[in-house]
């Protein structure tokens, strides 16, 4: 079992605005926009060095999407960037129309997503953006794990041709996957091997699989742990594979169960390989307000749990 | 092209909207008729537009060096068909495909059927004001002195979106965007002063920072003068009121919301058609 440590915790939106920084200097195409919320999205570097190409909207994210849109008519590369709230909700139809129908290569950045928002509490805290992002025809669907997977993810939507949401949070998790990483868009990632049971794990959620893997490893137990970033297109291939090895499964997420990850692969299963599968995810109910640790011990989002829901998915082989 | 010559266009287009909608018995005559003379001095008069050596339209989707035109009041779309068709865009023969299974033609405009003209989808309203706003901006990025034309409907000017997308032109200096409101004081379920009254649209978007003009959009001269004015200032937005009749060309329909999206039946049609002769030199789908 590869053991994984780590000497620096950031937060995942630090690792998009290390990226689009980075795209400012090697792409004079990417343009980034802002619903007066530059600073939460980390965008000062770039706003520092390339304010030609830094837009303004004000308090009116409908209004970005669509000037997102337009932008591309003419070759530029927009990156819109707000709270995930109000880069999905709030703008479903401005996406669905003029970037997902129309086929426009907007890039939908969202930082703040999920429980670990923390005290601003459920107004803020989405979690179906997932679910409405991934029903959409034409987009591709990201949430990454960690800084460095957040910053080689939006240097590698640059290169994708059409719209993309990509989803990060606030809270400082540790910094574990290599900082040279080469990130492929609809590649899972490995992260242990084992035969016993898979897990499948997005976002913040792969830190505690990785943790859950280790607490499984004391007890003899061997877990298949991947990383799913790409919720879509979703690396079917991987997950079948590692379930023909394990024939059982954990999804783990912080987003609702209807509509996320966990959702995903269930129909992959049932459609070419049933198996038990428990679900780690938030139960049909909005967050609230606390810190973001206590907020993931209360909705069951941690190590722990992913350790009690692989036994139960090896007792139901 | 003489306004004469722009006026025999228009009538052979709305020959091609009363058509359409009636051979699949949907669709929207109404703003259709009433925005023709504005749609039709736009792409045979007013608009810089790519070419070929032979005259021939060229489209590409990114529109750099030419003028660009967004409709975002996509239902009246069998007057965007006719328009683009005739301009050279596609083969005039495909709009008997409108609305029809496997066609481009889509009920409303939309980039999936790749149909050369067509740049964003539209149809859910409020949306191309903003996409116009966007695409005015890579001009400005891109040194491309070319100009940007949206359409709305007067009833749409209801949709919150509208306004974050005229708060926005302003603020950005989007010299190069004209934006047309279609006057015609009508929507779906009736007059627009009753439906919800949208009062002195000129006076919002002054006060939002916009340049105002109003223009008779029945009237081809005039359409065409104020069309080629508004792109004087390098930053300031232009809105233009556009006072149109619904239904214009057709008596029946003129005036009225109850022909905003209801089809004329083969009588009606005989009737359309009879009011609006086709001259010399051009011809039906």
């Amino acid at each position: 079992m590869k053991k994984y440590e780590y000497t620096e915790k950031k937060d995942t939106r630090s690792g998009f605005g290390a990226g689009i920084y980075e795209l400012g200097k090697t792409n004079p195409n990417v343009v980034a926009l802002t619903a007066d919320l530059a600073g939460s999205l980390k965008l000062e570097n770039f706003i520092k060095d390339f304010p030609d190409r830094y837009i303004q909207c004000g308090i009116a994210e409908a209004n970005m999407i669509g000037v997102s849109a337009g932008l591309t008519i003419g070759g530029k590369i927009p990156f819109a960037t707000t709270f995930a709230n109000f880069a999905t909700g709030r703008v479903y139809d401005q996406i669905r129309q003029s970037v997902c129908y129309s086929n426009k290569n907007v890039k939908i950045c969202a930082s703040h997503a999920g429980l670990t928002l923390g005290e601003d509490g459920a107004t803020h805290q989405i979690l179906e953006d997932l679910g409405m992002m991934k029903m959409l025809p034409n987009m591709t669907v990201i949430n990454p794990c960690d800084f460095n997977q957040t910053k080689a993810a939006t240097l590698a939507i640059a290169e994708h041709d059409g719209p993309v949401y990509l989803r990060f949070g606030r809270p400082v998790v540790p910094i574990f996957t290599p900082a040279d990483q080469k990130f492929v868009i609809g590649k899972a990632w490995h992260v242990n091997e084992g035969t016993a049971v898979s897990i499948f794990a997005t976002g913040h959620l792969v830190w505690e699989a990785i943790k859950a893997g280790e607490m499984l490893a004391e007890e003899g137990i061997e877990a298949d742990i991947i990383n799913i970033h790409t919720i879509k297109p979703l690396d079917e291939e991987a997950i079948l594979e590692s379930v023909k090895k394990t024939g059982c499964a954990v999804s783990a997420e912080e987003h609702m169960l209807n509509g996320g990850l966990g959702d995903s692969v269930a129909q992959v299963l049932a459609r070419n390989l049933p198996a038990p599968l428990e679900m780690i995810g938030v139960h049909d109910t909005f967050g609230e307000s606390g810190t973001p640790d206590q907020l993931m011990i209360k909705y069951g989002l941690t190590a722990d749990k992913i350790v009690e829901a692989a036994k139960k998915a090896m007792s139901r082989k | 092209m003489e306004i004469q010559q722009l006026e025999h266009v228009a009538t052979a287009v709305r020959r091609d909207i009363v058509r359409m909608v009636n051979a699949v018995n949907s669709g929207h005559p109404g703003g259709s008729l009433g925005c023709t003379d504005f749609m039709v001095a736009l792409y045979f008069e007013v608009m810089n537009l790519k070419t070929d050596d032979g005259g021939q339209v060229v489209f590409d989707m990114d529109a750099r060096d030419e003028d660009v035109f967004f409709l975002s009041n996509g239902h009246i779309s069998p007057l965007f068909y006719s328009v683009l068709a005739r301009r050279g865009y596609f083969p005039i023969s495909e709009l008997s495909t409108f609305r029809k299974l496997d066609s481009r033609l889509q009920g409303h405009p939309t980039t999936a059927e790749h149909l050369p003209g067509v740049r964003i989808a539209s149809g859910s309203l409020g949306q191309g004001l903003s996409v116009a706003c966007g695409a005015a901006l890579a001009k400005k990025l891109n040194g491309d002195p070319n100009h940007v034309y949206v359409l709305m409907g007067d009833g749409e000017q209801q949709e919150g979106q509208v306004w974050e997308g005229a708060m926005f032109a302003p603020h950005h200096k989007l010299g190069n965007l004209t934006a047309v409101i279609d006057l015609n004081g009508q929507q779906i379920d009736g007059p627009t002063s009753l439906v919800m009254n949208n009062r002195d649209l000129g006076a919002k978007y002054e006060a939002f920072g916009w340049h105002v003009e109003h223009m008779e959009g029945n009237n081809m001269a005039e359409v065409v003068t104020k069309l080629k004015e508004s792109r004087q200032d390098p930053d300031v937005p232009t809105l233009i009121l556009m006072h149109t009749e619904m239904g214009y060309g057709v008596d029946y329909m003129m005036g009225s919301h109850k022909w905003h999206g209801v089809a004329p039946n083969a009588e009606q049609l005989v009737t359309a058609l009879n009011q609006l002769p086709l001259t010399a030199g051009m011809s039906d789908y």
